[in-house]
């Protein structure tokens, strides 16, 4: 077992686990963070990124020693990390309106993976959209809709 | 370069209506409701199945065969290891029948010992422990004693048909004879996984006196629920069936979720504790249920002019070793395999046999793109053959109202084939790209190391090309389908005045949720907000049917508008005919609860004569056109689809954005079975049975795909709609091949287009190699 200190969503966390157990089962087990979902297990479909101090990561390929004093960001710290006073930040807001959620089990990793591209200044190229979400499959939408929701949050300031 | 996107149509489309994409205002602002489960999907609330907490729950396993064809002598588990602390169920332990209740009683629940494992990776007996580490560790220590059997995996070698069906109208001898051109051609599928991003998953949490309560990720509650009743011997109320929040279905949770839940209810019987059985992603795509593979042949007779006098069609689909819903596949495969087009002489046979593979089963389409691939294909290779362009061939032969399908069904209302051919290729600008094509591949002639050779060239790595296909599909299920189901829905009105919608629909993605309460609060005439749409728990809602075969809106969407404007009219009349909305809360309370249940009477036409395949097929068809463009590597054969304009028929669009998102998603899973997405197969086993190895396409493969919607209403349900989930489905795939063909001269036959395919194809007139330009 191996204690391991760091912070998910801005609020500290301990956990004394296995070293290799992964990050995933970390937040959605250990944490009661379900949010962040599992795919593959293989680190092909990009379900279950989160963001290690600010990068995205798959969840399921980063066991939990390496997270010991990192920052962790889930879906369900993406409102609160915007300073959002609402339910949704202006991301998830846009992804509503646009229609860039359907069965939405790839959704909290898709949304993490454009927040990422839109806090490194990433704009409404649609090519340049499409590179940033490449890591992440969508099986419901044909990727339109998660494109136009990104490209309209990058072209207004928040 | 390649247009990356093609303007939109100028005029309007006559008869009927196009809805411009051009003033589409996004969500919110144009009135449409949001998604209504949208913010616990965005913000992760959402529950899906794994992300259920049930105290005390155990994990579950199942030990599968790894022999194609094997008779089962023995379950034997490790003597040495400690068995006390954990279950192990076997075909023994099972109350009831040993089957998965479907069409037919063939599929075992488990392989009994003295029975036969008819597949690689058949489920022989079950695992279930209160961690996972103990579950992996003794999950290898049970052997299973076999002896091997001789095993078929060629569909057309394989004498044990499921299904037969013929179709036959005219007298095909003589369309032949009168035909000017007889063109023949065969082409093949493949295999193609569903890909929910979201594993299958159930919990099964056992109940007072034998019951069994099921939480799970699924399509159609009352199929598991029916599963149960048979297999544990138990009742009505002891099953019980509730949808959690399911991450994709695509026809793979249509009618697998039945077996995964009869696993982890006997592991839960057995250790008297909820059992938890997600599967991971090998294990889904080793033993769940594919698209079914098939060889479809042609032999078609035109005139000069390029119209159709004779159709015959040869279709064979692999079902895999057990039935599950292959002779319906199979059905309606064969009902559009002559695709939207007038043909007086048609002969269309069709069967379904075993193979000593995993059964093949739903999947988005259900047996239409297979058939309306090789159709398609078939006709742009008439086109060819006849130098017409392949829009002006279709436009003379597709239907009009009033033209009549083989089965004899007369088309009367709500035939849009024209129109959605007019709008892709006025969208596309089709003709003109086609001649920019044409241009192109002149240029390149003589450019490169083959003389005269326009395709291979030093002068040109890529070249690019544009495809079109035409396409139909049956919204609801086949034949006497709809009649046999005899739905129920129903609306309530409680008696603390809330508005309730009960239905066994469920929400996968598609949309379910948001149009239900949006149809019903537009008839009440009240705020969307204030109309519930509870959940699919078979304890609490009414059988309505699965949610399948693009039913759910068009069928028990229309019992549910009848059902509330039977309620509206009620409760109105009974407070002095003042409007619902101000009136219901009060009659409530004075009257107590209202619920309407509605059932489903046929709609009008011939009745489908399921023998003979004489009558109506369908209540009605949704209509479809694709035009893809992409552009070939000439030296690697990769295929780069860049565009594809989509333009469907749906009767009335009931939500713009949802709909739209099912047209996208479907055109690029049709892209996908068009050139990647492939199984492949070694003595019956799925090789690539992992994400790493079976690819769907991501964000830089998808094509920009824009979506037209056309609204041809349907007028025997009150709000006109028909179905959207497959119908794009069904001509993305030919597109994208006519496109490849345009580029590179050759007709890849066989789905998908891969580069070694294309390379192939390309490759010149050498014994082994096909010429370039060869049609087959």
């Amino acid at each position: 077992m191996t204690a391991v200190r760091f912070l998910v969503n801005g609020a500290p966390a301990e956990v004394d686990v296995p070293g290799m157990r992964r990050l995933l089962d970390v937040l959605r087990e250990d944490l009661g963070l379900t949010g962040t979902k599992e795919g593959c297990g293989e680190g092909e479909c990009g379900a279950c990124s989160v963001l290690l101090d600010g990068q995205v990561v798959d969840a399921c390929l980063v066991p939990i020693c390496q997270v010991e004093g990192r920052i962790v960001r889930t879906v369900e710290g993406l409102a609160l990390a915007a300073r959002q006073r609402g339910e949704l930040d202006s991301l998830q807001e846009a992804f509503l309106e646009h229609g860039a959620a359907q069965c939405g089990i790839c959704t909290p990793g898709m949304l993490i993976a454009a927040r990422a591209y839109l806090d490194a200044g990433g704009e409404s190229d649609e090519d340049d959209i499409r590179e940033a979400i490449a890591g992440n499959l969508c099986r419901c939408t044909g990727y339109t809709k998660i494109i136009d929701a990104i490209a309209a949050v990058a072209t207004r300031p928040e | 370069m390649p247009t990356r996107t093609l303007t939109p149509p100028t005029e309007t489309v006559e008869r009927a209506l196009v809805v411009d994409p051009g003033q589409r205002v996004p969500g919110r602002a144009s009135g449409l409701p949001l998604r209504r489960e949208g913010p616990a999907k965005l913000t992760g609330a959402a529950k899906y199945t794994d992300d259920l907490v049930f105290p005390g729950a155990w994990y579950g396993t199942t030990i599968r065969s790894t022999e194609a064809h094997a008779r089962l002598l023995a379950i034997e588990p490790d003597p040495d290891v400690d068995w006390s602390k954990v279950v192990v169920v076997t075909a023994a332990d099972i109350p009831g029948h040993n089957v998965v209740a479907a069409i037919k009683d063939d599929q075992p629940i488990l392989v009994p010992v003295g029975g036969e494992i008819q597949h690689h990776a058949e489920a022989v007996a079950l695992l279930a422990a209160p961690d996972r580490e103990t579950l992996r560790q003794l999950k290898g220590r049970i052997r299973l004693v076999t002896d091997k059997l001789p095993a078929v995996f060629d569909p057309e070698a394989s004498q044990h048909a499921f299904a037969r069906t013929e179709i036959a109208d005219g007298d095909l001898e003589a369309g032949f004879a009168a035909a000017d051109l007889v063109l023949e051609g065969e082409y093949r599928v493949s295999h193609q996984e569903q890909l929910y991003i979201e594993n299958q998953a159930i919990i099964a949490v056992p109940g007072e006196g034998g019951g069994i309560e099921i939480h799970g990720s699924m399509q159609c509650p009352y199929y598991v629920h029916t599963a149960l009743k048979r297999a544990l011997k138990i009742d009505d109320v002891q099953a019980r069936v509730i949808q959690e929040e399911t991450g994709g279905g695509f026809g793979g949770k249509e009618e697998y979720p039945s077996m995964v839940a009869l696993h982890a209810s006997l592991l839960a019987l057995k250790c008297r504790r909820p059992v938890r059985m997600i599967y991971d992603r090998h294990e889904d795509i080793s033993a769940t249920t594919k698209r079914h593979p098939a060889i479809v042949r042609h032999r078609t007779g035109v005139k000069r002019d390029g119209t159709l006098v004779a159709q015959d069609i040869e279709i064979v689909m692999d079902g895999g070793a057990y039935c599950t819903l292959t002779p319906v596949v199979l059905s309606r495969g064969a009902l559009h395999a002559g695709g939207p087009y007038r043909c007086p002489n048609v002969r269309i046979r069709a069967r379904a046999t075993r193979t000593n593979t995993p059964p093949n089963g739903a999947f988005r389409g259900f047996g239409a793109p297979q058939t309306e691939f090789a159709v398609e294909m078939q006709l742009n290779r008439i086109a060819d053959a006849l130098e017409i362009s392949p829009a002006e061939l279709r436009r003379r032969n597709a239907y009009d109202e009033g033209d009549a399908t083989p089965t004899g069904q007369v088309l009367r209302e709500s035939v849009a084939a024209h129109e959605v051919l007019e709008a892709a290729v006025e969208a596309s600008h089709f003709e003109r790209f086609r001649a920019m094509t044409a241009a192109e591949a002149k240029a390149r002639r003589g450019s490169g190391t083959i003389p005269d050779e326009p395709y291979r060239t030093g002068a040109a790595r890529t070249a690019r090309g544009i495809g079109l296909a035409l396409g139909w599909h049956g919204a609801g299920f086949t034949g006497a389908g709809e009649i046999h189901l005899a739905s129920v829905a129903a609306v309530e009105l409680t008696a603390d005045g809330r508005i309730r919608v009960l239905t066994a629909q469920t929400e996968m993605g598609q949309g379910t949720k948001t149009i239900f309460p949006q149809l019903i609060a537009k008839e009440l005439g009240v705020p969307g907000e204030w109309v519930e749409y509870p959940t699919q728990d078979t304890a609490e809602v009414p059988n309505s049917g699965p949610t399948v075969a693009s039913r759910t809106a068009m069928v028990v969407g229309g019992l549910c508008i009848t059902a509330a404007r039977r309620l509206k009219e009620q409760v109105e009349a009974r407070n002095g005919g003042l409007p619902f909305h101000e009136v219901f809360r009060d009659d409530a309370t004075k009257h107590g609860p209202t619920r309407i249940d509605e059932r489903f009477e046929p709609f009008p036409g011939e009745p489908f004569d399921e023998e003979r395949y004489k009558g109506d097929a369908y209540p009605a068809f949704g209509w479809a056109a694709a035009v893809a463009t992409v552009e070939v590597d000439l030296d690697t054969g990769e295929v780069a689809v860049q565009d594809v304009i989509a333009v469907d028929e749906v009767g009335t669009v009931i939500h713009q954005i949802l709909c739209e998102g099912q047209v996208e998603g479907g055109t690029l899973q049709a892209v996908g079975y068009a050139t990647i997405e492939e199984m492949k197969l070694q003595d019956g086993r799925y090789l690539n049975d992992r994400l790493a190895t079976y690819l769907i396409p991501t964000a830089l493969d998808a094509p920009h795909i824009r979506s037209i919607l056309l609204e041809a209403p349907y007028p025997h349900v009150p709000h006109g709609a028909k179905g959207v989930g497959e119908l794009p489905m069904d001509v993305g795939a030919p597109a994208v091949v006519a496109a490849i063909h345009d580029a590179t001269g050759v007709w890849i036959t066989e789905l998908p287009a891969t580069p070694e395919r294309i390379l192939a194809a390309m490759a010149p007139a050498t014994p082994g190699g096909a010429a370039p330009r060869s049609a087959a």
